[in-house]
């Protein structure tokens, strides 16, 4: 196995990382590629020393870093000096006035990984640490099992790092994924079944081939990644946590290390602490923590997914749990909404904010309606909505619902013609809607 | 006999051996055969009440055993099983 016999982790004086904890029983490990509990078989996560992150981190030393998720990096699980550095991060958070008067809230923000670097997807976040840390731990070959867009960032990144890479992927994904991976040159595996399956067998891959999978025995270290999601909406609004989030759900991942960057920020004093309500986002054709929630269950209940969002079509999520914990111990939700009602609402952002998210960005808007429209968020709570995806990856999905070009000659009357008969469309349109 | 796919962090309780042939005609039964085979490694797949963890995935010839008949979920001859930990997003 391509493994570094010695880890720095425990040796450096500028990490606050020390080991790997079951979230589960406490057990400890080293912090080595392992991601499961040999005890109990529960998640493996990054414990750090957070009295030496209150003694050697302010807003100021924080503000000094570069522009990318680097700036956190104490609070990441990572050794090196120079991390990969590809300008990941730090993405707008955008106040959406024009979409919160048309929903009827008053402080609406969008924290917009539509355009996250270099993949355009909060993926390029967790893989970045990711893949610092399988370098540190002597990993020459990098792999992932994917939805489409940490294939993206997994090609995209290991190009950068020069990692060889092989990618697994169900064999039904977007054009716009498939492509969006080839160009970097990886090995492509397009596997004959759904995510899970996908999964599963990139579990039995990683048992016999010692490579360095993000999303299995890199776990850990990638999925911390996510928090600087958290920290930078804190940052951004001017050191405060907001009243209410609403995030995707695919894993229950992203949304779990939200709620731990904004936890880790009060804890070693960056930010006053206050309540923040986690809402999660579901597609109704692949909801199994969605319908855990409503039934009041603590575990999951598996389900084959079938929906439009194919980036958010785990039916087995890990996670699923600790999601449905978070939702009901901060007074949040957790909603499912159509296939149509995500195709409306990637509409509807990009006509008010100018926003093109794929499907799972879709899937949190429309989420973030039906939560308003049950009144389940208070119209002057700050609410962030986490947008984590781009449009331009799953175009099939909109293919259809976003009319035409005006195909017109190059002569003015042409034009004028056309105008006119735009206009009439718009006006049939608005009686429509009227009557 | 049936092929059982054991997952690395088990592997010390199987002598580093990613196989195991087993017996059985159900998944209960299974586990009851590993455990003769290699002791201990039940109780990292069950809790106190002998149920399988919550964390712990089942597969009857790449079949999630929830969508079969879990515990009960019936083994013939030359079926392979695999035990896989729960794994994050992607």
């Amino acid at each position: 196995m391509a493994q570094a016999t010695q880890d720095k982790a425990t040796n450096s004086a500028t990490t606050a990382f020390q080991a790997l904890q079951c979230k589960e029983c406490g057990a400890e490990y080293e912090p080595k590629a392992i991601h499961v509990c040999e005890l109990c078989f529960g998640p493996l996560e990054v414990k750090y020393d957070y009295d030496f992150l209150r003694r050697t981190v302010t807003r100021e030393t924080i503000q000094a870093g570069p522009h990318s998720i680097w700036r956190y990096r104490p609070f990441l699980p990572v050794t090196s000096e120079n991390p990969i550095d590809v300008g990941t991060g730090m993405t707008p958070l955008l106040q959406a006035n024009r979409l919160a008067r048309r929903l009827g809230l008053k402080k609406l923000y969008i924290k917009n990984d539509a355009v996250n670097m270099p993949t355009l997807s909060f993926k390029d976040r967790v893989v970045s640490v990711a893949l610092t840390r399988a370098r540190e731990l002597g990993f020459t070959t990098v792999s992932c099992a994917s939805t489409g867009n940490l294939a993206n960032s997994t090609a995209a990144i290991a190009a950068h790092a020069g990692l060889d890479c092989c990618v697994f992927i169900p064999s039904d994904l977007e054009a716009g994924k498939v492509l969006g991976t080839l160009i970097y040159n990886p090995t492509l595996m397009a596997v004959h079944g759904n995510y899970d399956q996908v999964n599963r067998l990139c579990s039995e891959v990683a048992n016999t081939h010692g490579w360095g999978f993000v999303n299995i025995n890199l776990r850990p270290y990638y999925s911390e990644g996510s928090k600087t999601l958290g920290y930078e909406v804190i940052e951004q609004l001017g050191w405060q946590l907001p009243d209410h989030i609403v995030a995707p759900l695919a894993s229950g991942s992203l949304f779990t290390k939200i709620y731990k960057g904004f936890q880790e920020f009060v804890k070693v004093g960056l930010v006053d602490e206050k309540p923040v309500r986690f809402s999660g986002a579901q597609a109704e054709g692949c909801s199994p923590i969605a319908q855990a929630f409503s039934e009041g269950r603590d575990f999951i209940s598996p389900v084959k997914p079938n929906t439009i969002a194919k980036s958010l079509a785990i039916g087995n999520p890990a996670d699923g749990v600790y999601a449905i914990d978070i939702a009901q111990k901060t007074n949040g939700n957790i909603e499912s909404v159509t296939d149509a009602e995500i195709i409306d609402a990637m509409k509807l952002l990009a006509e008010t904010e100018g926003i093109f998210t794929e499907t799972a960005g879709g899937t949190t808007i429309a989420t973030l309606k039906k939560l308003v429209e049950a009144g389940k968020i208070n119209p002057d709570e700050t609410t962030v909505v986490y947008i984590t995806g781009n449009g331009l990856k799953t175009q099939e999905a909109v293919q259809g619902y976003i009319g035409e070009p005006l195909t017109i000659e190059p002569k003015l009357e042409s034009f004028e013609r056309a105008l006119e008969r735009s206009r009439t469309l718009d006006r049939l349109e608005w009686q429509q809607v009227l009557v | 006999m049936v092929k059982v796919l054991i997952p690395t962090p088990l592997q010390k309780l199987t002598n580093d051996q990613a196989v195991v042939d087993c017996n059985g005609s159900n998944i209960s039964e299974l586990l009851e055969s590993l455990e003769s085979s290699c002791p201990g490694i039940k109780a990292r797949l069950c809790d106190d009440q002998g149920k399988l963890r919550r964390f712990v995935n089942f597969y009857v010839n790449s079949e999630d055993i929830r969508f079969l008949e879990n515990e009960n979920t019936k083994l013939n001859d030359g079926d392979e099983v695999s035990i896989i930990p729960a794994i994050a997003g992607g």
